[in-house]
């Protein structure tokens, strides 16, 4: 009897008349927990019953208090017919089980009908007490703690991080069972919510299980998802970082309750056996542990292709797409056909981190995105308790992950995510991650695979080693640019890097930030099965290659070099496909300046179309100046000189020499960027291209005082103040179905992302001058002509005046560390000096700013070398040779890579100190704070008291009354924010960190009057003190305490 | 491309004061989006027009859902849908609650009944507030007051609590309610001089002396009836003017202490009779429900505008009234008591 639960009942208030006649509500509540039910007495005639109830007592195994939600139902006695609910509150006591989180949860709970929406409130007490469990045996996982937040924790420490953990559970979707079409929809929703919720729970128990086994105690970058296959099923899947923390006893010393490490850790047993065979298996058995199981008798869904590694540093060395493509049906046919042969060891399998922020240290190199996607048609999942073949797919998936980490010399994937898109019985898979070297301390042995032992050596300066590439150039797996890295002269850099990482803290940048997106529609035909899942395999490679195209176009208008957090979605529907692209675009020192953009005609003879395109080309030269201005984008201005006459290290040489000669035969023959700029050449000999560069530039900036990113910090910003708004937009548009082009689409959707940004501008432009963090656009198609497009920002003002000076003194900082790096070195002094000269009055002073824009934007642009492309489009005779060529390029930008950061950098100290924010108003009582940042400004988290993640449903029958659409849905979203924060209060909390709607599914039948949304959110509780607060409180020096939470979520010292 | 749906929720509601009185002075979108635009906000933000709509649209949807709230103030500072800072919940509810001059004039003392709902219209029209706001501020006084209508204790602590106003706006509403309880009558022609701040302050003094409240604060405590008694009592008022004697002592007595203090003391003297008459005759027969009604008028009539045909000025009012009631309370048979003080101007 390892748990007792204790549940007390204490009022309710607003309760809904039930009562026409008296105006009143006689009501009653059922406290449900597992299969055990109590009841409150009624309480007559009142809107705010005192229910006052004694401690209900559930005695419950620690497995089911890890599965099981507490369910309490608010329902109106009636004498004469049945009681009628007035609605319910489920309770995760997950928080509960871990020492250190919350010890009890109290407070007030909006009281929630999925048809009616929030009907009063409930205010609850439950505690939890735990004995010692000493089963080697058991199957609950109670004292893991979980974290959404993907970097380390604030106030823990990694002491080991283990690697990646996933599990997946699946079950039939009530709404599609047979029972379904004679219950009301309010039973068929809250059985959703209620299986939804179990699933979690025991997702995350096997999960936790997972880590015990790996002896972590924590798993950090926890992501959970749904996804609802309609007929086939209901698959809940979750990846996550194990990790072993400690507690950092807090110098502030606020909390009492943090000192010892971690129980859970004594707790635990030892060692779990390697096989678990002798268990009891009720439930489903955790099949990592079980060992190899042989291949059940099920049907294996159809595999169809799997179409991978396209946009990014994938595989297909030599044969260009197609081959992979070949090479993957049959490897993907061979691994159906075999079952999971990868199965039974895929823990130390996959070396991947669901982390973007890190330890420093902790990354060496980065070398690029990796991605994979792979179409699948659903089947019934014919047995719940073998989710073999889902787990399959997965591991396909993942392996194809891995070997892309593999050829680009990297051993391990960061910033990795999996997401799915369905529609009917397709199902796109895809993942994504980065691509790096990591620095084995940290892990547990086994995780690494060597190579990387002459990587550590070499002792690189901060802020530039980890675009060090990580791949070796004799035998590059992609056509890249190198060149020496510019801030530290001795490794080779690439001319871009794309990443799905947030920027390291240690990495010199120059300017801001901003928040670049690629937009991409591609009509399909409608077509059914098997006939569908090709179409869709064979667009993909084709959007991907676009997506990729525009990034990088954007990229180079924008003058930056490097895109942190990439994300790509990829969204199909029944008649077209969607892309999304979003990511930071920086201007990292390390990496070489960004050539223009060449624009080069078909018919170079044509006078008039000459003219037009010089003018075009105007365009896009005076953009790229203008944005280097806006952007702050002033890189000390190196002279060809010192980068083509570069003394590399004897040894280097030779091989730079090889690698050269190398590289250039393959440019002649496969890459479109010449000369050292690398000038991106657009041809606009078709209407495609035109349109192409046109949306380019009708890219419109944000207001001034207003920037965005999807990172958790702006780069360059860093003197946040302490206001935030966190915020959540929809927007849905009906396409006329009239003449639908891939253009029209394109357009439509380009129109919406950009309105829907400018509306927030403007919302929210009395909070100027700000940024907007970590923007997550997601993208479905709900329907044929429906585009439903969902963005999840906060918005972080900052004091202006402050991060001119901080900007300052940064660069100037970096710019000293760099040349004193060098003088050690005894490199080129002199070239440096001049440098950090001709950089130093950085910000301020307004002519050099035009100046210096002007020196830099144009001239670029006329460096660029202009290829005629004509000569070379002839040599593309078929169109394959035309696509292996784009793919080429493709993977010419995406990959990319990184340094090591042995130690904190002094520039990240040196940032930290000027990040002190200025005191800030104290914080109302009451107020939860939601942001999807892992960390608040002028704050500092002092304790983290568990995961929230939620799921609701709400449906209505009376959509107009409700105010249509847009009514209903800002009515349930306001809702979903309630109730988090009820729920974050209740357990002690001030805010929520990590926040993150993962789900918002939204169908409306405006005929029949009716709607339906499915909301699922995940974030961290936490309890944060502001740092005004904390100085008075602690004697201590303050500023050594409030430094990791300005900073974001990278460091943890 | 037609936009299906479109919403911006915020953690933190976000609420727009410039969108939110035109919300309040009942303007439709479209009508709100075209006085947004010609406000310039377009030029100083660069925004679109179809940035400004959704905005707005956003803005009245939010109001709309708020305004559930608003009609309960408690509920608004209790809820947990909408996260809104004490201030900016202080301003909602203040904002909600006021109301035009123009419109108040119009209903007050009206019985707040459907009927009165339907003359809305005319109202509307002939003040030029949009039907939605005059709606808005109909329904605002009827919630109030059938809130506090049987409430005991202080009307003005009653709406204060119930309905979380400012005391200034509170008060207001207490006349809003006192008058509207009684049906005093306002909008006749001749009363159309008169302000709602006039008729507010002598809600205000009637409440604090005639209504039962005010004569045991401790029992039965209920400031928006008039108190049957004392009304009763005012007949006896009568023997003022029906007594020869009394009446003669009673100017002699306000004509001494006012002697050479009155600009208009010649046709005050000339006019004793009248006015104590007028006064009394109003304060008698105010135990008939139709005649309480008529206060007002018959204040103005048989008082006031003596006063204004022979050019009184506010002052000399005020003396001649003070010294009136304290002249009775030395007459033989007038030991305590009060009196009211008429309207000012």
């Amino acid at each position: 009897m390892p748990g007792k639960l204790k549940v007390k009942i204490v009022a309710g208030r607003h309760l809904p008349v039930m009562d026409r006649a008296s105006d009143l509500t006689d009501a009653f509540v059922e406290v449900k927990f597992g299969n055990t039910t109590f009841k409150t007495d009624v309480y007559l005639k009142s809107l705010n019953p005192q229910w006052n109830s004694e401690w209900f007592k559930f005695e419950v195994d620690d497995e089911d208090l890890q599965d099981e939600p507490l369910q309490i139902t608010v329902l109106d006695h009636d004498t004469y017919s049945a009681n009628d609910a007035i609605g319910k509150v489920y309770i995760d006591i997950d928080p509960l089980l871990y020492s250190e989180a919350a010890t009890v949860i109290s407070g007030w709970f909006p009281i929630y009908d999925t048809i009616h929406g929030i009907r009063g409130e409930i205010n609850v007490v439950v505690k939890v007490d735990l004995f010692n469990d000493l089963n080697r045996f058991r199957q609950s996982s109670c004292g893991v703690k979980f974290f959404c937040t993907t970097s380390i924790p604030k106030c823990y420490r990694a002491v080991i991080i283990h690697g990646f953990v996933e599990e997946l559970v699946v079950n039939e979707d009530p709404e599609y069972q047979w029972i379904d079409r004679i219950r009301t929809p309010r039973a068929s929703n809250e059985a959703r919510q209620r299986l939804i919720s179990l699933m979690s729970g025991e997702l995350q128990r096997k999960i936790g299980l997972k880590v015990l086994e790996m002896r972590g105690n924590a798993v950090v970058g926890y992501l959970q998802c749904f996804d609802l296959e309609g007929e086939s099923g209901l698959v809940v899947r979750a990846i996550g970082t194990a990790c072993t923390l400690d507690k950092l006893s807090s110098p502030a010393a606020l909390l009492p309750a943090c000192n010892s490490p971690s129980k859970e850790m004594k707790e635990s047993p030892l060692v779990h056996p390697p096989s678990h065979g002798c268990r009891s298996t009720h439930n489903s058995p955790i099949h990592t542990a079980t060992g190899s199981r042989l291949t059940q008798n099920f049907s294996v869904s159809v595999p169809t292709l799997i179409y991978t590694g396209m946009g990014s540093g994938s595989a297909g060395k030599e044969g260009g797409p197609f081959k992979a493509l070949l090479r993957q049906q049959t490897q993907s046919a061979l691994e159906q056909r075999g079952g999971s042969p990868h199965r039974f060891c895929k823990r130390r399998e996959f070396p991947f981190f669901t982390l973007t922020a890190f330890p420093p240290g902790f990354l060496v190199h980065v070398g690029g995105v990796v991605s994979a996607r792979s179409v699948k048609l659903l089947d019934r999942i014919h047995n719940p308790d073998e989710p073999e073949t889902r787990d399959a797919w997965w591991a396909e998936i993942r392996q194809e992950i891995k070997s892309h980490a593999k050829a680009l010399g990297c051993h391990a994937v960061v910033g990795y995510s999996e997401s799915t898109s369905i529609c009917e019985e397709v199902c796109i898979l895809s993942a994504s991650g980065t691509a790096a070297v990591l620095n084995p301390r940290f892990l547990q042995d086994g995780t690494v695979e060597g190579c990387l032992e002459q990587r550590l050596e070499e002792n690189l300066p901060a802020g530039c080693g980890f675009c060090h590439i990580p791949y070796d150039e004799l035998n590059m797996p992609f056509p890249a640019h190198l060149t020496y890295c510019y801030n530290c002269r001795k490794q080779k850099v690439p001319d871009v890097l794309f990443t799905t990482i947030d920027l390291p803290i240690d990495a010199t940048v120059i300017g801001k930030g901003c928040l670049i997106q690629a937009r991409l529609c591609r009509l399909k035909k409608k077509a059914q099965a098997e006939a569908n899942a090709t179409a869709i395999s064979n667009l993909l490679p084709f959007m991907e290659y676009e997506v990729h195209t525009q990034l990088m176009n954007k990229l180079k208008l924008k003058g930056m070099n490097a895109l942190f957090g990439l994300r790509i979605q990829i969204t199909v529907g029944e008649n077209m496909l969607m892309g999304l692209a979003s990511a930071t675009g920086v201007y990292l020192a390390a990496l070489p300046t960004p050539g223009g953009i060449q624009i080069a005609g078909k018919t170079p003879n044509d006078g008039s179309y000459e003219q037009h395109i010089s003018h075009m080309q105007k365009k896009i030269n005076d953009t790229i100046a203008k944005n280097k201005e806006l952007y702050e984008i002033n890189p000390p201005d190196t002279s060809e000189e010192i980068i083509g006459s570069p003394i590399p290290e004897p040894r280097q040489r030779s091989r730079l020499l090889r690698s050269q000669s190398e590289s250039s035969d393959e440019v002649t023959e496969l890459d479109l960027s010449h000369g050292k700029k690398d000038a991106f050449v657009l041809e606009i000999d078709d209407t495609d291209a035109m349109e192409d560069v046109h949306s380019l530039l009708t890219d419109v900036p944000p207001p001034s005082g207003f920037y965005s990113c999807n990172t958790e910090i702006m780069p360059g910003i860093n003197n946040w103040t302490s206001e935030i708004q966190m915020f959540t937009s929809v927007r849905v548009i009906r396409l006329s179905s009239l003449n639908l082009t891939n253009q029209a689409l394109n357009k439509n959707f380009n129109d919406l992302c950009e309105n829907l940004l400018k509306s927030l501008y403007f919302k929210l432009r009395s909070m100027i001058p700000c940024c907007l963090c970590h923007v997550n656009f997601t993208v479905s198609l709900p329907e044929d002509e429906l585009i439903q497009v969902t963005v999840t920002a906060v918005a972080i003002t900052f004091d202006k005046n402050q991060a001119l000076q901080t900007t300052k003194t940064h660069v100037e900082k970096s710019l000293q560390r760099a040349s004193t790096d060098n003088e050690e070195l005894l490199q080129f002094p002199l070239e440096l000096c001049s440098d950090s000269l001709s950089s130093h009055p950085f910000p301020p002073a307004k002519e050099h700013l035009e100046s210096a824009s002007s020196n830099s934007g144009i001239p670029a642009a006329q460096r660029a070398t202009s290829v005629d492309y004509s000569s070379f489009a002839d040599r593309c005779s078929s169109w394959i040779e035309l696509i292996k060529l784009k793919a080429q390029t493709i993977r010419r930008g995406s990959i990319k890579t990184t340094v090591t950061v042995e130690k904190a950098s002094p520039m990240g100290e040196g940032n930290f100190r000027n990040r002190a924010t200025p005191p800030c108003a104290s914080s109302t009582v009451g107020v939860v704070k939601m942001t999807p940042l892992s960390f608040i400004p002028g704050a500092k988290i002092t304790k983290y008291l568990g995961i929230i993640n939620m799921f609701f449903i709400r449906e209505t029958t009376s959509l107009r009354e409700e105010g249509g659409v847009s009514g209903f849905l800002h009515a349930f979203i306001a809702e979903v924010f309630a109730m988090v924060r009820a729920h974050v209060a209740a357990l002690g909390g001030n805010a929520v960190v990590s926040y993150i709607m993962k789900q918002c599914v939204f169908m409306e039948n405006p005929n029949k009057n009716q709607a339906q949304c499915l909301i699922n959110v995940s974030g961290d509780a936490v309890v944060f003190v502001r740092e005004s607060e904390l100085e008075v409180v602690s004697t201590q020096q303050p500023t050594a305490n409030c430094q990791p939470s300005c900073t974001g979520g990278e460091v943890t010292t | 491309m037609t936009s299906e749906l479109d919403i911006f929720v915020g953690n933190t509601t976000l609420i727009d004061e410039d969108v939110y009185r035109l919300w309040l002075d009942g303007y439709s979108v479209s009508d709100a989006v075209a006085l947004r635009v010609r406000s310039g906000i377009l030029e100083q933000t660069g925004a679109t027009a179809a940035v400004l709509q959704s905005d707005t649209m956003d803005h009245y949807r939010t109001f709309h859902m708020l305004e559930r709230l608003l009609h309960a103030p408690p509920k608004l500072l209790h809820q947990l849908i909408f996260q809104i800072p004490p201030s900016r919940q202080a301003l909602l509810i203040e904002r909600y609650y006021a109301f035009d001059e123009a419109f108040v004039r119009e209903v007050l003392g009206k019985k707040l009944s459907k009927g009165t709902k339907k003359d809305l219209d005319d109202i509307s029209t002939k003040t030029g507030i949009t039907l939605k706001s005059c709606r808005r501020q109909f329904d605002n006084f009827k919630r109030v007051f059938k809130v506090v209508e049987e409430m005991r204790g202080s009307l003005v602590d009653n709406i204060q609590q119930h309905f979380l106003l400012s005391d200034r706006l509170a008060r207001d509403y207490a006349a809003i309610v006192f008058f509207a309880n009684n049906r005093f009558e306002t909008g006749k022609k001749k009363l159309q001089y008169l302000s709602f701040g006039d008729f507010a302050y002598c809600a205000e003094l009637m409440i604090q002396n005639w209504t039962l409240g005010a004569v045991d604060s401790q029992v039965d405590d209920m400031d928006v009836d008039l108190d049957k008694e004392f009304l009763q009592d005012l007949k006896e008022l009568k023997m003022l003017v029906a007594d020869k004697d009394l009446l003669d002592l009673h100017k002699s007595l306000v004509c001494t202490a006012l002697r050479g203090k009155l600009g208009v003391f010649s046709e005050m003297e000339a006019n004793f009779k009248n006015l104590s008459r007028g006064l009394v005759n109003v304060a008698a027969k105010l135990t008939h429900n139709k005649d309480v009604r008529d206060l007002f008028v018959d204040l103005v009539e048989k008082f006031v505008e003596p006063c204004r045909s022979d050019h009184w000025p506010l002052s000399d009012v005020r003396l001649f009234l003070n010294q009136y009631s304290a002249s009775v309370h030395s007459l033989d048979g007038f030991r305590g008591g009060s009196l009211s003080v008429g309207p000012p101007s």
